[in-house]
């Protein structure tokens, strides 16, 4: 049952961040990944508000598993990530590199952050 | 006087594909469709891949997250075989990269199980152990897409020679 939510979100979060990033670069043209940008961020705000409402108690480890590891687990992505910043670095855009580090680390901590303490605010 | 934002959003985005003709819209969406199918595929095979590492591997609460920097660095080295493959000497099937990259391999790494195990760790007073897990998957993950990559090269230009 555990694996079977896990699965499910992931089968939800991985398309859903396939269909975000092609929506958000078409609408920019810009080398910076503003689509993998955006569901990291959105994916970490979404983890943040699940684990802050396992922590308060308002939602059970069912749905930690189904929305958290599958789907927000899936949503969000490493490997997307380095790639396209190593891609950025060895196109000469060394400038959008770091920032894509710097600005996806400190973006997907807040909205973490951000999830955590509104969660409790609404549950705890 | 005609403003160029009023032109640009009367501009298809996608040149190949009017979304205001219906017959457009829906060969776009028939193409799209098994792409997002094997990503969705993907995707669960790579959660559930991800999930099997936690239970293998489980961390301590407090502890450095040591599960999910692997799982984030062992991702991005093989995504960089992968891109080097697919680009350089395979023509490999128009599925096979949203398959293998974007849903096995997006949905086996993640960055929100990284930032709330930082959130955590700075929650439980371990400020430092968090800071230190930031900085190092960052480097791990840099560090294994660039090796992989480099590596793929090498050996390829090797082979055909």
């Amino acid at each position: 049952m555990n694996w079977l939510l896990v699965v499910v979100g992931g089968m939800v979060g991985a398309p859903l961040r396939y269909l975000t990033d092609r929506a958000v670069q078409r609408r920019h043209d810009t080398v910076f990944p503003w689509g993998t940008f955006t569901v990291n961020v959105a994916g970490c705000l979404v983890l943040g508000l699940v684990s802050g409402a396992v922590l308060a108690g308002a939602a059970s480890s069912q749905v930690q598993l189904l929305i958290g590891t599958g789907f927000c687990g899936a949503l969000t992505t490493y490997s997307t990530f380095s790639y396209e910043t190593l891609r950025l670095a060895e196109d000469g855009a060394k400038f959008y590199a770091a920032a894509n580090v710097v600005a996806s680390v400190v973006a997907g901590l807040g909205a973490a952050f951000v999830g955590v303490t509104v969660a409790e605010a609404l549950w705890a | 006087m005609t403003t160029p934002d009023a032109r640009m959003v009367e501009e298809p985005t996608d040149p190949d594909v009017d979304l205001r003709v219906p017959a457009q819209r829906q060969r776009s969406w028939r193409a799209q469709a098994p792409i997002v199918a094997v990503v969705a595929l993907g995707g669960g095979i790579g959660a559930a891949a991800r999930y099997g590492a936690a239970l293998l591997w489980p961390v301590a609460a407090g502890g450095f997250p040591w599960t999910t920097l692997w799982v984030n660095a062992v991702g991005c080295a093989v995504i960089g075989v992968l891109m080097v493959v697919i680009t350089d000497v395979w023509a490999a099937h128009r599925l096979v990269r949203p398959f293998f990259g974007t849903g096995v391999l997006g949905g086996f790494t993640t960055f929100s199980t990284y930032a709330i195990d930082i959130q955590r760790l700075v929650d439980a007073g371990e400020a430092r152990t968090g800071l230190a897990y930031l900085a190092a998957t960052v480097l791990a993950a840099l560090a294994a897409v660039w090796l992989a990559v480099a590596a793929t090269r090498r050996v390829l230009t090797w082979r055909q020679r």
